[in-house]
């Protein structure tokens, strides 16, 4: 409720009780929006006040947990794949990692009777290794990122209907299916461990000299080289954090729907990458922030959400995303950012 | 003075977002002769040039070319009305021939396909004009960045332009390539172009123009109508104040060594390199391009990794096969080519300075913005950056990025300082100041191996100069020994001559 209170109070202008509080309200708000007004928040802010306007369910608490839920296991995908597009690369592969060790970590517990833990923590060392590969063979053999992990995604894919012959796998311990029932926790689980897992890599980025490096490899590899920091430990590191997210990714999965399927990661691939880059990340490198990628994300899960509430066909919301993702790279162009200074010279 | 076989330019304006760069600049370039334009970087070389060139606009102010109004909207325009513009950075398509990126956009046409027959046979014939014996049909890649250079002026020629502008074209060439490229200007003023020639190497501004025009923060403050004026007296005009552009003899070296490098070797490309650096010396590494001396310090600093011999700091050998392990032993290298190399362009300059270091100082603690600023700030103040190091440094001028990157690493004192072409691109102004900066860190104890193709340079700055050619270790030169002569008899490959 404190959420809305804000928004509402701080974009729509006409205001009828313009009391002093609700002003200086409004200047403490615009001010932190004119710091951080860019493309991506004012769109997010937009898109959250059209459709608490348009659907009266929008801003309710229990939707917006809804939100949290859904947009939990690609967020944590998409927090991997934005490290890997900052130091330049890409990661193809992130979703077919995700079925793979969803997979792998079923067929462990149904068929091999490994204990239920073991096996997921298989699934995760089993993510961190695609990763690896993926990494050496772009730090070290020197392939293009593109085609290398265009290689272990179609690897992932296969395998991961090989594991099972392509069935599908039910039934995982009750307490893990609690863990992430929304109608049971007011706060789901995954939800935290989305927020835990950005704020530790946004800390990493900021404030460690390793995660400060990835700037430097993104925005010229040779200058990192140069300037003796550990540049292929480094790209190699940021792959297997992608690949271990991927499979944190599918432990969600497995929780939510109680099976694996291997077919289940279809339409994640393309989500994660308009994640980032509707976040402001730049595909040369050098640019992002956990931040930025977390606002990316909350667009595309509030899009989501919102178009399904408004009854909008689930076909049409793809071509939406399109959109969006053309205005996001669109306004992120120093040209179109001028169209924001009116906040800026406001909060002055 | 206008005579009417000239490009003419009255009273130019030009701000960029509210800051004026160019005040009512007036000259004229009379058709057959080759004006030098000279100035500080900064000081609206490259904006009238590009201005003439059609690649932006001025505010006010008018052009005449032969003394009708000429106003290009657009490169295509002033390329049409005969103007061409030969850029400092070189831009080509490696994977097409010779011929076809000579006619980029006008290949010769034949029956709704190309003229294969007109394009090699008419691309000879430019070449032949400029004396570069080539076959066009050879790709670009693999091309020296020389020969290169000479077909960028192949395809100005090509179109008969009336007037040809050349930005630094000597930048990265090396005194027997600019001669050639020297060479080739004269075949375009012979053949009745006006040439506007601008360079921060004053020698051969003088060697070849009949004509000086001398900026200063966008105004015209001197011309010439010789070009036979004192290199002295040009600088003066430059930077508005005298200036004294020579360098006394560096204090003498002391005793201990601190650099050993013992037959070091990287196959194919140099062998048996033998030499020390005492603490507080300062050795030049010189010779012509190709010769291995950029590869040598690279080695030298774990950019490249040798196949023979051994590095020593102190007396220790010590095992470099990545840039970290030099600089964990206290080398440091500002390398060759400060945009790809050297700076991270979009980040600011404490950013970047800081960027080596934040693992090394900061290990196992977190790295604020505030500490990367302090720490930037604490180690600049003898540098003067202007425009300072809270911008990204792209937005710097060649002069003060190469400050930045000096500053970068020179941020912890190293033992061995390792400078590779520390000067290239840079205005007069800035190039005193990195030639101040060098003397103070030897005077500290830093040994210090500068490569540089100035002679001048090399000559000026080094208590010692060793010179390569071919790949091999020539001779080691005192400072009394060296001269231009004795340097570049050795830099030369055996069957060439001066």
């Amino acid at each position: 409720m404190k959420t809305k209170e804000k928004i509402v109070s701080g974009i729509n202008v006409p205001n009828s009780q313009g009391n002093e509080t609700n002003a200086k309200l409004n200047s403490g708000i615009l001010k932190w929006l004119a710091a951080k007004a860019n493309g991506p928040v004012v769109g997010l802010i937009l898109i959250c006040v059209v459709l608490t306007i348009t659907s009266q369910y929008f801003m309710t608490t229990r939707n917006i947990s809804n939100v949290l839920v859904q947009i939990s296991d690609v967020g944590i995908m998409a927090a991997g794949e934005a490290l890997v597009i900052l130091i330049g690369g890409i990661d193809l592969s992130v979703a077919a990692v995700m079925v793979v060790t969803m997979m792998f970590s079923a067929w462990l517990f149904k068929m091999e009777h490994f204990p239920f833990a073991i096996a997921l923590l298989a699934g995760l060392l089993l993510g961190a290794l695609i990763g690896l590969v993926n990494g050496l063979l772009t730090a070290y053999g020197r392939v293009q990122a593109f085609v290398a992990t265009l290689a272990t995604m179609s690897a992932c894919l296969g395998m991961a209907l090989v594991i099972t012959n392509g069935n599908t796998l039910n039934t995982f311990p009750t307490w893990f299916a609690a863990l992430t029932g929304s109608a049971t926790n007011l706060i789901p689980v995954q939800s935290i461990l989305l927020v835990l897992i950005f704020v530790a890599l946004g800390f990493w980025l900021r404030f460690r000299p390793a995660g400060r490096a990835l700037f430097a490899i993104g925005g010229n590899e040779e200058v990192a080289r140069l300037s003796g920091l550990p540049v292929k430990l480094l790209k190699t590191l940021v792959y297997v954090i992608s690949g271990a997210l991927a499979a944190i990714a599918g432990w969600i999965n497995i929780s939510l729907l109680d099976s694996a399927q291997p077919t289940a990661g279809s339409s994640y691939l393309l989500n994660v990458i308009a994640i980032v880059v509707i976040g402001g990340a730049s595909l040369s490198g050098g640019v992002g922030s956990m931040g930025q990628t977390f606002i990316g994300l909350l667009i595309i899960g509030v899009l989501n959400d919102g178009l399904a509430l408004l009854h909008v066909n689930p076909n049409l919301q793809q071509v939406v995303i399109g959109a969006v993702i053309l205005g996001a790279v669109l306004t992120d162009r120093n040209q179109f950012g001028y169209s924001f200074n009116f906040l800026k010279k406001k909060a002055k | 003075m206008t005579s009417l076989k000239s490009l003419t330019v009255t009273n130019i304006d030009k701000s960029y977002a509210g800051v004026q760069v160019l005040h009512s600049v007036s000259f004229s370039i009379p058709a057959g002769e080759v004006v030098g334009f000279i100035g500080e970087n900064g000081a609206g070389k490259s904006t009238i040039s590009s201005i003439i060139a059609g690649v932006v606009q001025a505010d006010s102010g008018h052009l005449l070319i032969d003394g009708e109004p000429y106003s290009p909207a657009s490169p295509a325009d002033a390329i049409s009305s005969g103007v061409a513009l030969i850029h400092q950075e070189i831009r080509m398509i490696p994977e097409l021939s010779i011929a076809e990126n000579i006619y980029l956009g006008r290949l010769p046409m034949k029956n709704g396909r190309v003229d294969n027959e007109k394009l090699y046979s008419d691309s000879a014939e430019v070449l032949k004009k400029l004396g570069v014996g080539i076959d066009p049909r050879r790709k670009i890649r693999g091309l020296s960045i020389a020969t290169q250079q000479s077909i960028e002026i192949a395809k100005a020629i090509s179109r008969n332009p009336r007037y040809v502008i050349f930005d630094e074209p000597s930048a990265s060439l090396t005194p027997h390539e600019t001669d050639r490229v020297l060479e080739q200007i004269n075949v375009l003023r012979n053949s009745g172009a006006g040439v506007i020639y601008i360079s921060h190497r004053l020698e051969e501004v003088i060697s070849i123009a009949s004509q000086i025009v001398c900026l200063r923060d966008g105004s015209v403050v001197k011309t010439w109508d010789t070009g036979k004026i004192s290199h002295d007296e040009l600088v003066k005009a430059m930077v508005g104040r005298d200036f004294k552009f020579s360098h006394s003899a560096p204090p003498p070296a002391s005793e201990d060594v601190v650099l050993e490098v013992k037959n070091l070797s990287r196959e194919g490309v140099f062998a048996n390199i033998n030499f020390s650096v005492a603490k507080g010396e300062v050795l030049g590494i010189a010779g012509l391009v190709g010769a291995g001396r950029s590869e040598l310090v690279r080695t030298i600093a774990g950019v490249d990794r040798s196949t023979y011999g051994s590095v020593l700091v102190n007396g220790q050998v010590i095992k470099i096969k990545a840039p970290s392990h030099a600089i964990k032993a206290g080398i440091v290298m500002v390398p060759e080519d400060r945009k790809s190399q050297g700076l991270n362009l979009g980040r600011t300059g404490a950013e970047n300075m800081a960027s080596p270091w934040e693992r090394i100082l900061r290990r196992a603690k977190i790295v604020t913005n505030a500490w990367v600023r302090k720490l930037a700030e604490d180690n600049v103040k003898s540098f003067d950056i202007r425009g300072g190091i809270h911008q990204p440094v792209v937005r710097l001028s060649g002069g003060n990025q190469q400050k930045v990157l000096l500053a970068k690493w020179l941020i912890r004192e190293p033992k061995v300082l390792i400078l590779d072409e520390p000067t290239r691109g840079v205005d007069v102004g800035a190039k005193m100041a990195i030639y101040q900066i060098i003397r103070d860190t030897a005077a500290r104890g830093v040994a210090i191996v500068v490569v540089s193709s100035e002679l001048e340079e090399i000559l000026g700055i080094s208590n010692r100069v060793l010179v390569m050619s071919g790949g091999l270790q020539k001779k080691i030169l005192s400072r009394d020994e060296a001269n231009a002569e004795t340097v570049m008899s050795l830099a030369m490959p055996a069957g060439m001559h001066l």
